[in-house]
């Protein structure tokens, strides 16, 4: 890590714009459903690319881009075209028409690899490492080619989803409501699929395909996981690119030393970057994550069951009255159908919200406080019981266990509705009063 | 590239003298075999990308089997090692799909591509540090990714075959349970087959066959070996088992001419030419497909098209003949047959002349009319009986449709048009029962309509 | 009070085809259909009505494990459905499946045999005659080696009850029959369900057409969202359950759902 050079920096800030150009149309494939077109086209793209080098003898961009936008067209067209005609799934169509194009792609390649430079490996790893060699004037200073297209792409991403912003999220959302109001959402889909192509072969020569794939994907998904509105979903997107392609190259050269090797692969270890990231979001995302999901439901889970046992005390005082026999905590908690753990960790949490308080012999008893709301959980199973049994039709004897569910899920609203249906209504259908 | 015809090499691989090439060639026809029966359920599941990740997901496993095995010192080239990487880390792909799908809130296809992406990314990673590694060579391991049966030793295809016939045994053998569950899950969910199972067996399958056919066609195209011959095998068949077959065929046949091409040019990527192989076949299976074929299809409309104007040139005969009377239509002498004025016909429909003449011309060819009265038209007997039952047939559609489609009998002669001409003989009888009054078989319901704008709508007989 | 007339709501007989005991159904984890119970006795056509969303098909996936129950439990001649899936057929709706499948009519009917004929075996003569003469029963004999893509909406329908027929069950449940069919068909549906009964079948059809409920059904159950009625005919379907059924939705009811979707597991 200690020799860092002018070369690093600009293979990191080249990924970086080539990951952000990548994340920002991957986005749209993503929340249409269409994360795998990017795999397609990004294949399929090779053979327009390949003409276009068979007919200018060099790598000058504008043909490259040419045909690669054509290439990558044809691929959403024909998809289309023979999904309709041969009557077969999307998925089918796609495979069928982007295997054919790459194919056609490798002939053309190695018939071309006799007169141009171009090596198959390099179409799927690229060769970042190398691009800062291969510069290019930009007024004042020597900018590195690659990082000079890519940067010429995400303006052109995001310029172009700048200005479509509202007619790519209604065609994406619902293309039937963007047809009605007049949007064309053929045209924006074909507009996507020219960006996506454009950001593919721009990409191509530095970081190959596959970290084109990865950076339409993988940005976009974890966007999703990260923010709940299309704005924030982007923004995530752009940072996870950014990320995967710092933390890529500092994986590439950082790692294999520790093995023993000099360096790998730095667009690769950009897609692992972006996995990882992936796995990270995955488990500690603030809502749609597994361990803020879990830890959720288990605060919810706790709050049912110290609901159960201000419930189950308040009916025990109810039943003997007030100078009536003393409850015993383990008794108490074995009837919840608390586990040893749990019930230490229910009880801490009830004493510590003072709503249980504890004498000699493990004798538990309500406090005000608790008992103040014990009363509201009584009343809200009561009033589901009225309303289960009047409203809903249940028979008396069968509304006990729904109303025991849903007394720990009553919302104010809801318990305001509750109380004006059950208007006049004292006791429950088993006579029980309501408090 | 043809600057030089291996005639040698094609005398060697079509005598089948060399025993390397003839095993590899087995190879080659099993695995299309299997490719295109395992392939065709995989469509009909609805599942076909799910081969794309396997198949990416299979490299970091192939490359870490290379790596460990070369650095206890073993042969890294040794197939069974790789596949049985490719194996596990295809199989971890499968695996953490189905984690993100059923523990975040992401779409299917998004998993495919996160875990598509990510551990081919994993294994180019680890190609690199193959590459730079001190001992052993990895040059092989590029076959795997674009595909090279040539490097194929006897003893590795004598493995793929193995293989692929043991898949195509596990597939004949569940036929019955595929067929099922590709086509009815929740049918045979009630009915208590284990729908989950029979699923991990399919997608186990293709994780098979996806992974031993990666070094003959490349893990970016293994996909096409899948789907495409499944997908034209379906342009030439209704029938499963018969799509199975065509689409091993198929597939068989792709492989083949793959691993040929592959011999004879060792610099062609033998995985593109199975692929071009594969998308040659199903472009001619989209174009003459005797199914859903599109020249077939197009053929077959062209055919309703005709029938559908001679059919309507002979009523308009009919009902000019019956609107005129007896003295309407030219008394022939002697004969008692029919003849109308072909400008009359052209009126009713606004035909041209040369159009008019046309249907007429292949009318009298079947032996419904005579022209030998031009411009007068001769209906003969056989043209009468035959112009009957389509009067017939139209209006008893056209009774159906006012009396139970509500249809505005001004509208309904057109309505019918467009549906009378595929009725059928099941269809007419269900139509006269739910006509009111019970029609004999051959009796005329009058036409619901004015012929011309002059009469009366209505019935003008009435049914008996 | 309860709207539950006719059957005793707690003697859950061995004998009853069917016998749901205080299930709760939960899509998604959100219950859609809330406490059900009741008994089917044998030899009833049984017609489950209610509007859109109130959990007709539902009822039917539930009982044929589909869908999983958030409670309760189902007894089918007094065992429950996985020991007991041979004697029940069921008549999915006709959108559920792809049409394009390249099988035959005969295939499609073959598979009701399926579950007789076991793993891995192939599909017997005589079990073909069987399915054969399941679509003789229907009037689709003459289609037999069709594709199923070039039958008309009401002969798939046909196929898809000869289907059932092919299992020779003894509880049957179909699944909105009689949408979108012709005349022709719905005649052959209905002397279909008769003769099931006289042969002391049980069969209950999810139903749309209330004009034809009195006619066709000597039970019905009325759903929404709850069970509102369950009985003959003649005694349950009134104007007042049908006002009960049809009247709205239980919009607290809604919220309840929606708040158990969102509650821990």
């Amino acid at each position: 890590m200690s020799d860092w050079s002018m070369i690093d920096t600009w293979i990191v800030l080249t990924g970086m714009v080539i990951a952000m150009s990548c994340a920002l149309v991957g986005n749209f494939l993503v929340i249409r459903r269409m994360s795998l077109m990017g795999d397609a086209i990004s294949h399929a793209v090779l053979p327009g690319l390949a003409v276009a080098f068979l007919l200018s003898g060099d790598r000058h961009p504008l043909p490259m881009f040419a045909g690669a936008v054509a290439a990558g067209l044809l691929t959403a067209f024909l998809t289309e075209w023979i999904r309709t005609n041969g009557r077969m799934e999307a998925d089918a169509a796609m495979g069928v028409i982007f295997t054919t194009l790459f194919a056609i792609g490798l002939l053309l390649i190695v018939r071309a690899a006799d007169s141009v430079d171009l090596d198959p490996g390099c179409v799927l790893y690229g060769a970042i490492e190398l691009s800062p060699l291969d510069t290019v004037p930009v007024g004042p200073w020597e900018w590195p080619r690659a990082f000079a297209i890519g940067l010429v792409v995400l303006a052109i991403n995001v310029v172009v989803i700048g200005l479509f912003y509202k007619e790519l999220v209604l065609s994406s959302f619902d293309p039937e409501a963007a047809a009605a109001l007049g949007f064309k959402p053929r045209r924006i889909y074909y507009l996507l699929m020219a960006l996506v192509a454009v950001t593919a072969v721009a990409s191509f020569e530095s970081v190959g395909s596959i970290l084109v794939i990865a950076m339409l994907i993988v940005p976009g998904v974890c966007g999703t996981l990260l923010a709940r509105r299309l704005p924030g979903v982007l923004a995530a997107s752009a940072v996870v690119a950014m990320l995967s392609a710092i933390g890529g190259h500092v994986m590439a050269i950082g790692i294999p030393p520790i093995f023993g090797f000099v360096d790998t692969s730095t667009s690769g270890s950009m897609a692992v970057a972006a996995g990882i990231l992936f796995v990270g979001v995955f488990l500690v995302a603030p809502e749609n994550g597994v361990l803020a999901r879990w830890a959720h439901q288990r605060s919810l889970r706790d709050r049912i069951r110290c609901e159960d046992v201000l419930g189950a005390l308040y009916r025990w005082h109810e039943e003997h009255g007030e100078k009536g026999p003393v409850v015993r905590w383990p008794e108490l908690a074995a009837r919840i159908g608390l586990g040893p753990t749990q019930a230490r960790r229910i009880r801490r949490l009830l004493r510590r919200n003072g709503l249980i308080g504890y004498v000699a012999d493990d004798a538990v008893h309500l406090t005000g406080e608790g008992k103040r709301q014990a009363a509201i959980v009584i009343r809200d199973h009561r009033l589901w019981e009225v309303y289960l049994h009047h409203q809903v039709q249940l028979p008396a004897d069968h509304v006990h266990a729904t109303s025991e569910a849903l007394e720990h899920l009553t919302s104010d609203g809801m318990r305001r509705r509750l109380e004006r249906d059950a208007t006049g209504a004292s006791v429950d259908p088993h006579g029980k009063v309501i408090p | 590239m043809m600057v030089e015809f291996p005639w040698d090499d094609l005398r060697r691989l079509t005598g089948l003298a060399d025993y390397n090439t003839r095993v590899v060639l087995l190879g080659s026809l099993l695995l299309g075999l299997v490719s295109g029966a395992v392939g065709s359920f995989m469509v009909l599941r609805k599942r076909a990308m799910i081969s794309d990740v396997v198949s990416h997901a299979a490299l970091p496993g192939i490359v870490a089997a290379f790596m460990v095995l070369t650095v206890l010192g073993g042969d890294g080239k040794s197939w069974l090692a790789l596949l049985t990487g490719a194996l596990i880390s295809g199989l971890l792909g499968m695996a953490a799909v189905h984690a993100i799908t059923t523990h975040a809130r992401v779409k299917q296809d998004a998993a495919l591509g996160v875990v598509l992406s990510v551990f081919f990314g994993a294994g180019v990673v680890l190609l690199g540090f193959t590459q730079r590694m001190k001992s052993g060579s990895s040059a092989g391991l590029e076959s795997f990714i674009y595909g090279k049966t040539a490097s194929m030793l006897a003893s590795d295809a004598w493995l793929l075959a193995g293989s692929a016939l043991a898949a195509t045994v596990i597939c004949l053998a569940f036929f019955k349970e595929f067929r099922l569950v590709c086509f009815d899950a929740e049918f045979a969910r009630a009915q208590g087959w284990p729908v989950r199972r029979v699923d991990a067996l399919l997608t186990g399958l293709v994780v098979v066959v996806t992974v031993i056919g990666l070094q003959a066609v490349g893990l970016i195209l293994m996909i096409a070996l899948l789907i495409t011959p499944a997908v034209t095998a379906r342009f030439w068949t209704d029938r499963l088992g018969s799509m199975v077959i065509i689409a091993s065929g198929l597939g068989a046949l792709a492989c083949v001419t793959g691993a040929a091409l592959s011999a004879l040019y060792p610099r062609v990527p033998a995985g593109s030419v199975i692929v071009l192989s594969c998308s040659t076949l199903f472009l001619i299976g989209l174009l003459f497909g005797r199914r859903r074929g599109l020249v077939p299809e197009a053929w077959r409309r062209i055919r309703l098209a005709a029938r559908t104007e001679r059919h309507h040139v002979l009523r308009a005969v009919y009902e000019q003949w019956e609107q005129r009377g007896v003295q309407g239509f030219h008394a022939h002498a002697g004969t008692g047959s029919v003849l109308v004025s072909a400008g009359d016909l052209a009126a009713v429909r606004r035909w041209s002349e040369a159009r008019l003449q046309r249907v007429l011309r292949e009318a009298a060819a079947d032996g419904d009319v005579e022209l030998d009265a031009w411009p007068l038209v001769r209906l003969t007997s056989r043209g009468m009986s035959h112009a009957r039952q389509l009067v017939r047939n139209h209006r008893l559609w056209e009774w159906y449709l006012i009396q139970h489609a509500e249809v505005d009998p001004h509208h309904v002669d057109r309505d019918a048009d467009e549906i009378e001409h595929v009725l059928g003989a099941a269809m007419v009888r269900e139509l006269e029962a739910t006509l009111p009054g019970r029609l004999s078989g051959a009796e005329l319901p009058s036409s619901p309509h004015p012929l011309t704008d002059t009469e009366e709508a209505g019935w003008r007989k009435g049914p008996a | 009070m309860t709207g539950m007339p006719a059957v005793s709501r707690h003697e859950h007989s061995p004998a009853h085809p069917l016998a749901i005991h205080d299930m709760t159904v939960a899509y998604h984890r959100k219950p859609v259909l809330w406490d059900v119970d009741f008994d089917i006795p044998e030899g009833n056509l049984v017609g489950i009505i209610g509007p859109n969303g109130a959990g007709k098909s539902t009822l039917i996936k539930a009982v044929l494990d589909l869908m999983p129950k958030a409670s309760g439990e189902v007894m089918i001649y007094g065992r429950p459905y996985r020991e007991q899936s041979q004697r029940v057929a069921y008549v999915p709706q006709r959108e559920s499946v792809d049409w394009d499948f390249p099988v035959s009519a005969l295939d499609v009917v073959t598979m009701g045999r399926y579950g007789r004929i076991g793993w891995c075996r192939p599909v017997s003569r005589l079990h073909r005659e069987a399915a054969r003469s399941a679509l003789d029963q229907v009037g689709m004999a003459d289609y037999a080696e069709r594709q199923i893509r070039q039958l008309s909406g009401g002969q798939q329908q046909r196929v898809f009850l000869a289907r059932a027929l092919a299992q020779e069950a003894d509880l049957y449940f179909m699944d909105e029959p009689f949408a979108g069919v012709d005349a022709a068909t719905e005649k052959v549906i209905v002397a279909l369900l008769r003769r099931l009964r006289e042969d002391g079948k049980t069969v209950l059809v999810v139903h749309h057409d209330l004009q034809t409920v009195a006619d066709y059904f000597d039970w019905v159950i009325m759903l929404n969202m709850r069970v509102v009625a369950v009985g003959p005919t003649g005694s349950v379907f009134t104007r007042d359950n049908l006002h009960k059924t049809y009247g709205g939705r239980l919009t607290l009811l809604d919220e309840a759902a929606e708040a158990v979707a969102r509650s821990p597991q």
